[in-house]
């Protein structure tokens, strides 16, 4: 009996020290970061040059009420309401938050393109049902949020952030009103104190833009992201930074330019990317009728391709006519000499895979259920620019610099794609099994090497020390493609290239948009 | 008794071999069976698991894009009497993966070296027959640095693990019935990638891994020369996440199996210490694991290093 007790004894205390010393919470990389403290307030940044707005004024917010009046000194009173009781949970929020605003949203943004990422199921009869915006909560839950719908998404959520931003700044600077812990010192600044003006507040401009913007790209999100922006107005209230009035101007301020670019978004094509029974059918034909073998799914069963008149869709940085004469030449016949030798050379690489470069695709595969490469080169990005201390409206400004190059790259590149409608090197030679799943569409140009030429290259000219780490990044990155099996050295010697080339529109525009 | 537990020297193993699920080769760890004092017992084992259905979540479906889903395995075993209360042992796998559809290359390469202590407390004569508790600590530990994220085709989880397992059995004549329940702690992966979706994004290239319990009874006929039984095993990770429809399975998912099959372990009489094993089971409900069917076979040799017979060679 005394045996049973002493073994009992053992085993619990072994058990409980094991159980204390390993506690296995993760923290992310960017779970606990300081307060933003802008190096540089860009106090100007209202007269820098926007997307689509016309004037920064082009939607009127009203002259704030004077600090003196009554109505003022109430919201004063609700901010030392909260402060006299503020819970962990309340100052979680406020430190949440105020790390920054533009890279929050981004982050969320990212969860979300990794949460929608997955391709539908196939419908029992071996077709594949596809995600409709008209009904959202029905599967297959829409979007799929693949590459080129999510460096959409980026873009067109980046630039209204910076538009709404450019006009936040401007009205700013117009009222210059104070901020409430100038105004009154029982106002405790929870987060750095700032000389810039507090209407209308950035936070719920940032907040109601990208919101507002959830309508277009993610409907079933809307109720969830609505909590997130009363969340984050209220940490801007809570934290001293904006008072109600300063929230609720910037709120519908942003939501008013989001309109816009919502506007634009249902018009510029992409709602017609998917296709049809009739346009896919067309690409095989003429591809055949060029004499080339066409690409087909090698997806059992076969998945119509993805987004094949995303091509189409109208870019930011420069107009489809543009987009053409991006276009690269062709790619080499697929029954020519260069593509058997570049055929095994594929095969060479994943016959034996070394463990470095098994790691090297799987650092940057971002396939189904991840934020895509577009993503990994905002999260790449938001990383360097935590660093910067950049202001709100220039986080804006380079994120939306970024994300405009990688949907305009991703644009040239399925216009490419979907141009030479070039057949993959696993369906070449079934023998190439891949190191991760074969994208479902064509092969020349390499996505992964379009999006990371015009990434790296924009991303050297706003960080230009870190130019050549960019460099050799998307380097890997589209080498990752070859030594995956997944695609020829053409394909990703070539997608560099045209991503390069639009990344220089990107910069051409950040030359000249007042923020340099 | 005494006699009884020095006539049966002896491993038997089975794989579970889920794919997806947990790995656990041995299972010298897992019966009430222990080694005399200076008796080694080492063997090679070879397994093969597959299965065409697996679970998403609780969706039950097949994937034509991987169509069978294989692992081969061959395992080292050895296990020590250190006496016949206290045994120590081990095994190392290797092991491949493959699909037979699909473009998705299989893995292989060297698993994770386990050890076990196990040990027996208590051995009594209960009514007419004898009950004994076991008392087992294990770890595991990756011996290379193989890929672990790449669902359904890596060969491993590349986590340590510590276990704490204790086993009950209880002998009538030539029969028995043994139970085990087992508490597997997981250390936290490292994944190539530096970042991943699992109900949220995380921004980490480190992966929370759930802990895992298992339990087993068996029951059976055990003799000298013969061992036969039935398992019905269970395998339930603690916390985890459901793979969505069409995701890729993940390290940290929610994963549950329970499996039923037999085993059998047979001792050579003309080769003294000569021992074949083998065993079945099937996947018989589960959850984020593949439905599979696995299948061991073993040879295992018996050596006796007690200084009194070392003359005998």
């Amino acid at each position: 009996m005394k045996k049973i007790i002493t073994f009992i004894t053992i085993t619990i205390i072994t058990s409980a020290i094991i159980f204390i010393a390993c506690n296995k919470n993760i923290s992310g990389r960017t779970d606990n970061l300081p307060a933003l403290n802008p190096q540089n307030i860009d106090l100007n940044a209202g007269s820098w040059k926007t997307i689509l707005l016309s004037r920064p004024d082009t939607f009127a917010v009203a002259a704030p009420a004077a600090v003196t009046s009554t109505a003022y000194i109430a919201e004063l009173n609700e901010i030392k309401g909260y402060q006299k009781n503020l819970t962990d949970a309340q100052q979680q929020s406020i430190n949440y938050w105020s790390a920054g605003a533009v890279l929050r949203w981004n982050e969320i943004l990212r969860d979300l393109v990794a949460k929608y990422n997955l391709p539908p199921y196939q419908n029992a009869d071996g077709t594949y049902p596809i995600p409709s915006s008209a009904n959202p909560f029905a599967y297959p839950l829409f979007p799929f949020a693949n590459p080129p719908y999510a460096a959409r998404a980026y873009a067109y959520i980046s630039a209204a952030q910076y538009d709404a931003l450019v006009a936040c700044w401007y009205y700013k600077k117009l009222y210059n009103r104070s901020q409430p812990y100038t105004v009154d010192a029982g106002v405790v600044a929870k987060v750095p104190q700032t000389t810039l003006a507090s209407y209308p507040s950035e936070a719920a401009v940032l907040a109601g833009v990208t919101a507002e913007m959830m309508k277009l790209f993610f409907p079933d999100e809307i109720g969830n992201l609505q909590l997130k922006l009363q969340d984050h107005e209220l940490s801007a209230i809570m934290s001293g930074a904006a008072t109600r009035s300063d929230v609720v101007a910037g709120e519908a301020l942003g939501r008013q330019v989001a309109q816009q670019f919502i506007a634009r978004g249902r018009a510029d094509g992409a709602g017609a990317a998917v296709g049809n029974q009739t346009v896919w059918t067309a690409l095989e034909t003429t591809t055949i009728a060029r004499g080339e073998t066409p690409w087909y799914s090698l997806e059992t069963p076969k998945r119509p391709p993805m987004l094949p008149l995303f091509g189409k869709v109208i870019p930011f940085l420069f107009d489809t006519a543009t987009v053409s004469a991006l276009r690269p030449g062709p790619p080499p016949s697929t029954s020519g000499d260069q593509m058997k030798t570049e055929t095994n050379e594929v095969y060479n690489y994943i016959k034996n895979p070394s463990r470095e470069n098994t790691r090297i695709v799987h650092f940057w595969a971002d396939g189904v259920g991840t934020y895509t490469p577009p993503g990994h080169w905002n999260a790449i990005a938001a990383e360097d620019f935590i660093k910067k201390n950049f202001s709100e409206v220039r986080w804006a400004r380079d994120l939306a610099l970024l994300n405009m190059s990688l949907m305009d790259a991703g644009i040239v590149c399925w216009n490419t794609k979907y141009f030479y409608f070039n057949a993959r090197p696993t369906q070449l030679n079934p023998a190439i099994k891949t190191l991760t799943g074969i994208p479902n569409f064509p092969a020349y140009i390499s996505g992964h090497s379009t999006f990371s030429g015009a990434a790296a290259t924009i991303l050297g000219y706003i960080i230009p020390e870190r130019a050549n780490d960019y460099n050799a990044m998307a380097q890997e990155a589209s080498m990752s493609r070859l030594v995956g099996g997944i695609h020829y050295k053409s394909d990703c010697n070539v997608g560099l290239t045209v991503g390069a080339n639009v990344g220089n529109y990107a910069i051409n525009r950040a030359k000249v948009d007042g923020a340099n | 008794m005494h006699t009884t537990y020095k006539l049966i020297r002896l491993i038997i193993i089975s794989a579970i071999v889920l794919n997806i699920a947990n790995k656990s080769w041995a299972q010298t760890d897992q019966d009430a069976i222990m080694m005399s004092k200076n008796n080694f017992c080492s063997g090679l084992m070879y397994g093969h698991s597959s299965w065409n259905n697996y679970w998403e979540g609780t969706f039950k479906r097949d994937n034509q894009n991987l169509g069978t889903v294989s692992t081969s395995m061959i395992s080292v075993m050895g296990n020590y009497g250190i006496n016949r209360r206290l045994n120590i042992i081990f095994g190392l796998p290797w092991v491949q993966t493959k699909a037979t559809a699909g473009t998705l290359h299989g893995m292989k390469g060297i698993q994770d070296l386990s050890m076990w202590v196990k040990w027996m407390p208590i051995e009594k004569n209960f009514k007419k027959g004898i009950i004994s508790l076991y008392v087992l600590g294990g770890a595991s530990l990756p011996t290379s640095n193989y890929v672990a994220d790449f669902l359904p085709l890596s060969i491993g989880l590349h986590s340590k693990t510590i276990s704490g397992r204790i086993i009950l059995d209880y002998q009538l004549g030539s029969f028995f019935a043994t139970g085990s329940a087992t508490y597997n702690y997981r250390s936290n992966v490292t994944i190539d990638r530096t970042s991943y979706y699992t109900t949220t994004l995380i921004l980490s290239n480190e992966v929370q891994m759930p802990d895992v319990m298992n339990e087993n009874f068996r029951i059976g006929y055990r003799s000298s020369y013969l061992i036969a039984e039935a398992v019905v095993s269970n395998m339930t990770t603690l916390t985890g996440f459901d793979i969505r429809k069409n995701d890729m399975p993940f390290l940290s998912n929610k994963m549950e199996a329970t499996t039923a099959g037999v085993n059998f372990k047979y001792t050579l009489k003309k080769i003294s210490g000569l021992a074949i094993t083998g065993g079945a089971n099937y996947t018989v409900a589960g959850r984020n694991v593949g439905q599979a069917t696995n299948l061991n076979i073993g040879a295992f040799y018996v050596m006796d290093f007690s200084p009194k017979k070392k003359d005998k060679k």
